[in-house]
């Protein structure tokens, strides 16, 4: 019997196409557009001109406030401007645009393919060096990872949880540096261990990966403390408390962090990208993302230079096919439509998932029937319909006492609902409406 | 028999007595002074409870106005300044005459002027809208067209044009309440200055972005050229953020900003046609 989490849950068509395509390096753009704020927190600050002679690695942006992250060069050449470019939302954003002149790398990153397994670093070294290199979630969420393995005190870690689920239909991503950085992805969460003081791991993997959980079985000896863990497939197990359910069985407690409870949960890519930082001085300027979509003539996995233009990654797949109606960035579940192609790759865009016109359309709105499958699928056992009442009629008190700040915004209830109600929309509004007035309350 | 019945109807009577001398004491012991012109100024009040005076509800601002030591600053928009002027002479207060106001929506962005990119099938709603994406059009700064000011209204002053998707305010109708310039998200609706026969002057844009950013996206945004800064000769006009603001405090509806506006961004309301401009420019077309 497999593990899960308990509460709700659901079971979209997977459609993993790009699953066989081996991860392919993508060719440097001619330009890139490099946002300061590629992470949650504070924007990075600025500290290079127009006219700089940057390199691979590079510093641009400096990260201002404990909850922000360094931003480094992915390219080598000079800057063009420092100027407002449209992100994923369409809303200017700050950016470095550089125009790539070669591909001349900062001397101490080594770029090698030789696997470095010691680590004679100490928990504070190890933390400073991520912070250093502008390590955030790679799962999507870009929460400064330096913040998150910083134990706040009278707290104890006691496991490290490594999310493989990537539950998100369509995307490959975290499948494929699976399958090709197996080594690496063990080694970074040996690192990760040591930088949390904990002498458990688990990597969870969900059952439709049968070839990466039996890579991982196949090396894990050599990797005493770290258990792999397989799971049933269900979407949203990749959410951070859904996992920690799965694997530990303990609940995290509502409006309380996992460490509360003694977990820690970084994902895959993230510990890939801690080994490159750590054992190769490399700092955040590439990632993997899945190009994918059912008309797309070829789906892949490409490894990217932050700042690439969209397009360029399209046109790799194959262009734009004609039924390309909606452009999503990240997950079909969780991601968010674009409405440029010229928008950046930034460190949390996990995917792209181009979508037919057919399958993009959202149907009429009906009446609620109060069928109350919403609440049957909910993962975090709230009240989806009542919630999005509330956002409808404004009453944000009573939203907040029914736990909206509980919600992950998995999706779940509007995938599900028969009357195709715009669920998650109005809860992300009484979210965000609730949250200020939280925040407003503690000044 | 009859015993009985003088019995019953005695110990009636005495209970009601018990009672009513308690319910006199209670009375005495627990009375709650309302000052009765709280009710005669409610009474004044337009009793729409739309919260334009910024207190919840009427009752709330006859409290306010009651209780206060000046009511200068304190106005009942609906109720405009006659009322105003009786309720100050119930409380002895003087007021200041406040100048009418009216909501003006500032975004001219029709779908012939400010074209569409993109398609939104997401809930219809500003609010979710504007936190999701800049919208439909490549402006981020204009109408979403959901009409989230449309439902904040409690007076059906506004309605949404389905041909420019933009909202209308019903003059007439419009009390100046503020529910829509807290509803709309963009801060596109402004109070403005009502003006002498609702003659208005205002720069219908609210794009921050700078010149031919702004242009590219909408066809009558401001540009921020500074020509209208130049011309007014009653330094009302300033630019701030690429974006041009006419103080109604300041205008004297010359209506030269009007006329020297390159993108029409600056627009004149309820203003009789002019003739020898219109002659002008007409020559000019034919030319």
């Amino acid at each position: 019997m497999l593990k899960t989490f308990s509460k709700g849950g659901v079971h979209p068509a997977e459609n993993k196409l790009s699953a066989n395509s081996p991860i392919e390096i993508l060719n440097i753009p001619e330009v890139v557009f490099i946002p300061v704020n590629q992470h949650l927190g504070a924007p990075a600050e600025i500290i290079v001109q127009k006219g700089d002679k940057v390199k691979v690695g590079t510093l641009i942006a400096k990260q201002t406030g404990y909850i922000s992250a360094n931003i480094h060069s992915s390219v080598s050449g000079t800057v063009q401007k420092i100027d407002d470019v449209p992100d994923t939302s369409g809303y200017n954003r700050k950016a470095v645009i550089i125009q790539v002149e070669g591909d001349e790398w900062e001397t101490n990153i080594d770029r090698t393919d030789k696997l470095v397994t010691e680590i004679p670093y100490t928990s504070t070294e190890i933390i400073q060096k991520i912070s250093e290199s502008g390590i955030v979630g790679l799962g999507g969420a870009t929460f400064p990872t330096h913040v998150k393995l910083s134990i706040p005190d009278g707290k104890k870690a006691e496991i490290l949880i490594i999310n493989g689920v990537e539950c998100e239909p369509y995307l490959t991503a975290d499948h494929r540096l699976m399958l090709e950085k197996t080594h690496e992805i063990l080694v970074g969460t040996k690192i990760l261990m040591k930088a949390l003081n904990v002498s458990r791991a688990a990597i969870g993997i969900e059952n439709n990966k049968p070839d990466a959980i039996k890579k991982f079985k196949s090396i894990i000896k050599d990797y005493p403390s770290i258990e792999i863990v397989p799971l049933k497939v269900k979407y949203p197990q990749g959410a951070e408390k859904q996992l920690i359910k799965a694997i530990i069985n303990r609940e995290v407690p509502s409006g309380k962090l996992p460490i509360e409870i003694g977990a820690v949960v970084q994902n895959v890519g993230t510990a890939y990208a801690v080994y490159e930082a750590i054992q190769k001085n490399k700092p955040l300027i590439e990632r993997v993302v899945t190009v994918t979509g059912k008309k797309v003539l070829k789906p892949s996995n490409l490894m990217v230079r932050i700042g690439t233009p969209i397009k360029n990654l399209i046109g790799y797949v194959g262009g734009l096919p004609e039924d390309g109606a909606k452009i999503v960035n990240g997950g079909p579940m969780m991601g968010k439509a674009i409405n440029s192609l010229d928008v950046p790759v930034t460190k949390g865009t996990s995917g792209i998932v181009v979508i037919p016109q057919k399958e993009a359309e959202r149907s009429e709105v009906l009446n609620c029937i109060r069928c109350a499958k919403c609440v049957s699928v909910c993962p975090m056992g709230l009240e989806p319909y009542l919630l999005m009442t509330y956002g409808e009629k404004q009453m944000w008190t009573e939203a907040e006492n029914d736990k909206v700040m509980d919600c992950i915004e998995c999706g779940s209830c509007s995938f599900i609902c028969p009357a195709y109600r715009p669920l998650l929309d109005y809860i992300r509004l009484s979210k965000t409406t609730v949250g200020k007035i939280i925040r407003s309350r503690k000044l | 028999m009859i015993s009985v019945l003088i019995f019953s109807a005695l110990t009636l009577v005495l209970l009601g007595v018990i009672a009513a001398i308690m319910l006199y004491f209670a009375a005495k012991k627990f009375k709650v002074y309302e000052d009765p012109r709280i009710d005669q100024v409610e009474a004044l009040l337009a009793g729409a409870n739309c919260g334009g005076c910024g207190f919840p509800g009427c009752r709330g601002f006859a409290e306010a106005l009651v209780k206060a030591d000046k009511i200068e600053d304190m106005n009942c928009p609906p109720a405009g300044n006659d009322t105003m002027k009786k309720i100050a002479e119930l409380l002895g207060h003087t007021v200041k005459v406040s100048d009418p106001m009216i909501a003006v929506v500032r975004c001219n962005g029709t779908p012939a002027n400010r074209p569409e990119t993109s398609i939104y099938q997401g809930a219809s709603n500003c609010k979710i809208k504007h936190s999701l994406y800049r919208g439909e059009t490549e402006c981020s700064y204009g109408c979403l067209g959901e009409g989230d000011c449309v439902a904040a209204c409690k007076f059906d002053a506004i309605y949404m044009d389905p041909s420019t998707r933009l909202p209308v305010i019903i003059e007439e109708k419009c009390v100046a309440c503020g529910a829509c310039v807290k509803a709309c998200p963009r801060s596109i609706i402004e109070m403005r200055k009502k003006g002498p026969k609702s003659r208005r002057i205002y720069v219908s844009c609210v794009n921050c972005d700078k010149g031919a950013v702004a242009k590219k996206a909408c066809s009558v945004a401001c540009i921020s050229c500074g020509k209208c800064v130049k011309v007014c000769p009653h330094d009302a006009i300033t630019i701030e953020n690429n974006l041009a603001y006419i103080d109604f405090n300041k205008c004297k509806l010359c209506r030269k900003c009007v006329e020297e506006c390159p993108t029409n961004a600056i627009v004149e309301l309820n203003f009789p046609p002019r003739k020898k401009a219109e002659e002008s420019e007409s020559a000019v077309e034919k030319n």
